[in-house]
């Protein structure tokens, strides 16, 4: 039996835990550290995402992308940069550089459409999309400025 | 204090997030919006602990964590005596001149759901009151252990279904009222004091900036509203903290030095109580017609505290 548990391990390349390395207690690492930066990490403040050195235990270098079924899309000619999306974003996807949206972070975005919600612009510069449509069909299928309708 | 400024969204966009993206929290969750905003709110070194609770769990997913400031995590209760003891080492060290750089601005802050601090946490957040040290406490509050699947906790109100408090033929969720800890937290003679929502982002953002500045122990208690555990679209969850100012379930106020309380948002129409009740399935219950004298209690306990809030404020204690 556990030779059987030991070749399946083989074959799908995971090890057993323990095994030869067994420490006692007062050996065990006490906790873990992990750097979030390679190198200096001093005045993170004011350094942008793109000039910051991201170590590989940086959450920026994974991805979400996989838990979206739906996909916002940006439509930068309807949008007023009022930053709405961006103050309430939970996945800090939305890229805001000078003041200005620039558009989304697919790798962080979950899809869950706060953004859409919250955009005040007619129509909305935000939309959802599913997840395989085409960026530029996306935009060509924008809708047209709604009317306000009188009473 | 490096404070960034918040005179209008534009310009407070300008800022870098400190917390990154491709953390677990669930789509739509408040937990993150606050984190951010507080984060965005200083441009200071910042020293952060955390409670166990969905935030902890879910931006410290080993290898990786979500956090570009320092970070620490040790149980389920201790942020607080885990902040006090770096705020004291800190103060120490500056003392000796052994800091690298001692004229660095450092804040120090922790955060902890509504389980760990309203229940678990209670008496290290007391304690660390107490003592008087130099840091902010935040509270995430979403009114439910929602990291392991929404056992009712002292934060939760009347008549909300819960796991262990479930809503039946024999009850209508949970029968208890809501712990009052804001006032419990100005009772300690605490600095200052707040209640905040994280849909009025510059109230927050000013609540937090004037935390930060403070001197000595500060508490803020944020609504988190949970899409997950209050049963609403993830993308509802501004339209849903909207709801819970305008109804007053969530008054956001500010208690200074104990005695001195301010309102910071009154809504223009106050609407009725429902109109946020219905918008969760966990409230469903409440609308059948055996229910109806708990929706009523509700809307009498909101009258009440409002009008408790505002006598208060009038009266300047």
């Amino acid at each position: 039996m556990q030779d059987l548990k030991l070749k399946a391990a083989e074959k799908r390349g995971v090890h057993q835990l323990g095994g030869d390395n067994l420490v006692g207690w007062d050996e065990v690492t006490q906790g873990i550290v992990l750097t979030s930066f390679e190198g200096d990490a001093t005045d993170v403040a004011h350094k942008k995402a793109e000039e910051r050195s991201y170590s590989d235990f940086n959450s920026y270098t994974a991805t979400v992308a996989s838990w979206r079924v739906m996909k916002p899309v940006f439509n930068i000619d309807v949008c007023i940069d009022c930053q709405n999306c961006w103050v309430w974003c939970p996945d800090s996807s939305i890229l805001s550089r000078d003041k200005q949206m620039l558009g989304i972070d697919y790798d962080h975005c979950k899809g869950c459409e706060v953004c859409v919600e919250v955009c005040p612009t007619n129509p909305k510069s935000l939309l959802m999309f599913s997840e395989y449509e085409d960026l530029g069909d996306a935009l060509a299928s924008w809708p047209e400025k709604k009317k306000k309708e009188k009473k | 204090m490096a404070i960034t400024s918040i005179k209008n969204l534009k310009e407070f966009s300008t800022n870098n997030d400190r917390f990154e993206g491709a953390h677990t929290l669930c789509p739509g969750c408040a937990h993150s919006m606050i984190v951010r905003e507080l984060m965005n709110c200083t441009d200071d070194n910042l020293v952060i602990a955390s409670n166990t609770g969905c935030l902890e769990v879910s931006t410290a997913v080993y290898p990786f964590t979500s956090w570009d400031t320092s970070w620490i995590h040790i149980g389920f209760e201790n942020a607080p005596s885990a902040i006090s003891g770096a705020e004291a080492m800190h103060k120490a060290r500056k003392k000796k001149g052994t800091l690298k750089d001692g004229e660095a601005p450092v804040k120090f802050v922790a955060f902890g759901g509504d389980g760990s601090t309203y229940d678990i946490g209670f008496q290290w957040l007391s304690g660390a009151m107490e003592r008087g040290h130099d840091f902010t406490y935040i509270c995430l509050d979403n009114e439910n252990y929602a990291n392991t699947g929404g056992q009712r906790s002292s934060a939760t109100p009347i008549g909300a279904h819960t796991s262990t408090a479930q809503a039946g033929t024999h009850s209508y969720g949970k029968k208890q009222k809501k712990k009052d800890i804001v006032s419990i937290m100005a009772a300690h003679g605490a600095p200052y004091v707040a209640q905040l929502a994280p849909n009025k982002w510059k109230a927050m953002a000013k609540g937090f900036q004037k935390a930060l500045e403070t001197e000595g122990p500060c508490f803020i208690n944020t609504v988190s509203p949970c899409c997950t555990e209050w049963k609403f679209e993830p993308k509802d969850t501004i339209g849903i903290t909207d709801l819970a100012t305008d109804t007053l379930m969530f008054p956001m106020y500010e208690i200074i030095d104990g005695h001195e309380l301010n309102i910071l948002y009154r809504p223009k129409n106050i609407l009725k109580v429902e109109d946020y009740l219905g918008a969760q399935g966990r409230y469903k219950h409440l609308f059948k017609p055996e229910n109806k004298h708990v929706i009523e209690l509700i809307q009498k306990n909101i009258d009440d505290d409002w009008a408790m809030l505002q006598r208060r404020e009038e009266a300047r204690v």
